[in-house]
């Protein structure tokens, strides 16, 4: 049987399609461990996970922890506003502090691109980056993509278009590299100035318009105004842009097609997409944050069984 | 590598007959009985009793589930082959169900062990039971023994018995493969 070809997951991009698949059967596995009436396993009952947050997260947080509490794994969390980061130390002494408390396992969410990856090179354990700055956020890309397959059967051939922050959005790096791996064509959307320069050479392509994108694509990623990364206005209003690249309910019904749409979270409701469309039938932002549990259940399960 | 025949296709079916009588001596009309096939080579052995029993002894039809252990087995990170998950399809609640076990071959205990936790996850049955085809004597890790045994047999550490099925490998038959 196949094992993933990582010993830690730091984004997207330095795992293969194999690893996606099976990552992916492991969590249709686990989807259904979590509807029964004892939704835990103790595989992993003789691990221990420390969850960093250098960074606000609610619904990541808690979708880790709770991925690893049905594991039976043992879990500290630590955010860095009541630590000693304050006070401070580095992430290495950090980092390496927890692990003489014997953790097998780092989740981190980091400010700094690259984070995790640094911290796979310097300190003894398997990482799992839960977020870095506007790098990489795998396991959200991952239950995208798991998402897209369980509403519309499979991801190859599928068009995704993400709409949006792009240019302060991992989530949006990890999902371009992880829908093209499996076969999907992605464009972007958005104001120019929330869109990378040379965002082409990922092989993607930009439509400024929403209505033509929207027209065009299967799936619709619709990501969140990240306002507190925006030193300066790259907008004009929220106004404006709720009108220029939100999705209400009477565009979504004008469209000659019933598209799925998908959110990150948390949303702004009324600026990316109203809460009609939000609590549509076409939504599958729910479906999003269940699949999350499950798919980040089969990514610490899969590392954990590489732990020596 | 050398491979013995334990028992021909004949013989299976024949066995398979007697356990089935065996079943039904004990639980008559099955409705409160639950049949559970331990994945993934009980699942086999799980169907064939099933249809023996409703078709050819007219019982009612008889629940069956599928029980995955891999998440509750006891060597997760200590063999070098990574564990494969096979499906759990269990679409009933086991609460105070007389519950059977079906599985292949009884080697080392542990699986059952396992199929003992991860059956909890679907509540508390009143009576677990197994029943396997091959029962290998002289290896037990654990005190588990079978209440239905269709053979046992008695085989070394380097041996393998196998089990094959005509729905999976093209005919019944059970062997011992020697290394």
């Amino acid at each position: 049987m196949k094992e993933l070809s990582v010993n830690h997951l730091l984004g997207i991009k330095y795992i293969t399609k194999d690893d996606i698949d099976l990552i992916f059967e492991t969590a249709d596995h686990f989807k259904e461990v979590i509807n029964r009436p004892i939704k835990k396993v103790p595989s992993l009952r003789d691990i221990t996970i420390a969850n960093i947050f250098f960074e606000n997260s609610t619904r990541t947080k808690l979708s880790f922890e709770l991925a690893q509490k049905r594991l039976s794994a043992d879990v500290i969390s630590f955010s860095a506003a009541q630590s000693s980061v304050k006070k401070g130390e580095t992430l290495i002494d950090t980092v390496n502090n927890i692990l003489s408390m014997k953790v097998d396992m780092v989740v981190m969410r980091h400010s700094n691109p690259g984070a995790a990856y640094f911290l796979s090179k310097n300190v003894k354990a398997s990482i799992v980056n839960a977020g870095d700055g506007a790098h990489e956020h795998p396991t959200q890309a991952l239950l995208d993509s798991y998402s897209i397959r369980e509403k519309l059967g499979e991801v190859a051939g599928k068009k995704v278009v993400i709409v949006g922050d792009v240019l302060h959005s991992r989530v949006a790096l990890s999902n371009i590299y992880a829908l093209q791996m499996q076969g999907a064509e992605v464009k972007v959307c958005g104001p120019k100035t929330l869109i990378p320069r040379h965002i082409e050479s990922l092989g993607v392509t930009v439509e400024p318009n929403l209505r033509k994108a929207l027209e065009w694509c299967d799936v619709a990623n619709m990501l969140r105004v990240q306002n507190e990364r925006m030193d300066v206005n790259f907008f004009p209003s929220t106004r404006e842009y709720a009108q220029q690249y939100g999705v209400d309910l009477p565009l979504l019904e004008s469209l000659n097609k019933e598209i799925v749409i998908m959110h990150p979270g948390p949303i702004n409701r009324g600026v990316e997409i109203t809460s009609e469309v939000a609590d549509s039938g076409q939504s599958v932002i729910l479906n999003q944050v269940e699949n999350g549990v499950a798919i980040r259940m089969a990514v610490i399960y899969l590392l954990a069984s590489k732990i020596q | 590598m050398s491979q013995k025949v334990l028992l021909t296709a004949q013989e299976v079916t024949i066995i398979l007959h007697r356990l089935a009588c065996q079943l039904i001596e004990k639980h008559s009309d099955f409705s409160n009985t639950i049949l559970v096939g331990i994945q993934p080579r009980g699942v086999f052995l799980a169907e064939r009793l099933k249809r023996i029993l409703e078709q050819e002894y007219k019982t009612p039809a008889i629940a069956l589930g599928y029980l995955d252990i891999t998440f509750f087995r006891d060597d997760f990170r200590r063999t070098d082959k990574p564990l494969e998950a096979n499906k759990t399809k269990i679409n009933f609640i086991v609460e105070n169900k007389k519950v059977i076990f079906i599985d292949d071959v009884l080697y080392t205990g542990r699986s059952i062990r396992s199929a003992l936790t991860a059956i909890q996850s679907f509540g508390r049955p009143s009576v677990i039971e197994l029943l396997v085809l091959v029962d290998r004597r002289f290896s037990r890790h654990l005190p588990i023994q079978p209440d239905y045994r269709g053979r046992q047999v008695d085989a070394i550490n380097n041996e393998k018995v196998k089990v094959s099925w005509k729905e999976q490998e093209g005919e019944d038959g059970v062997y011992l493969i020697t290394s």
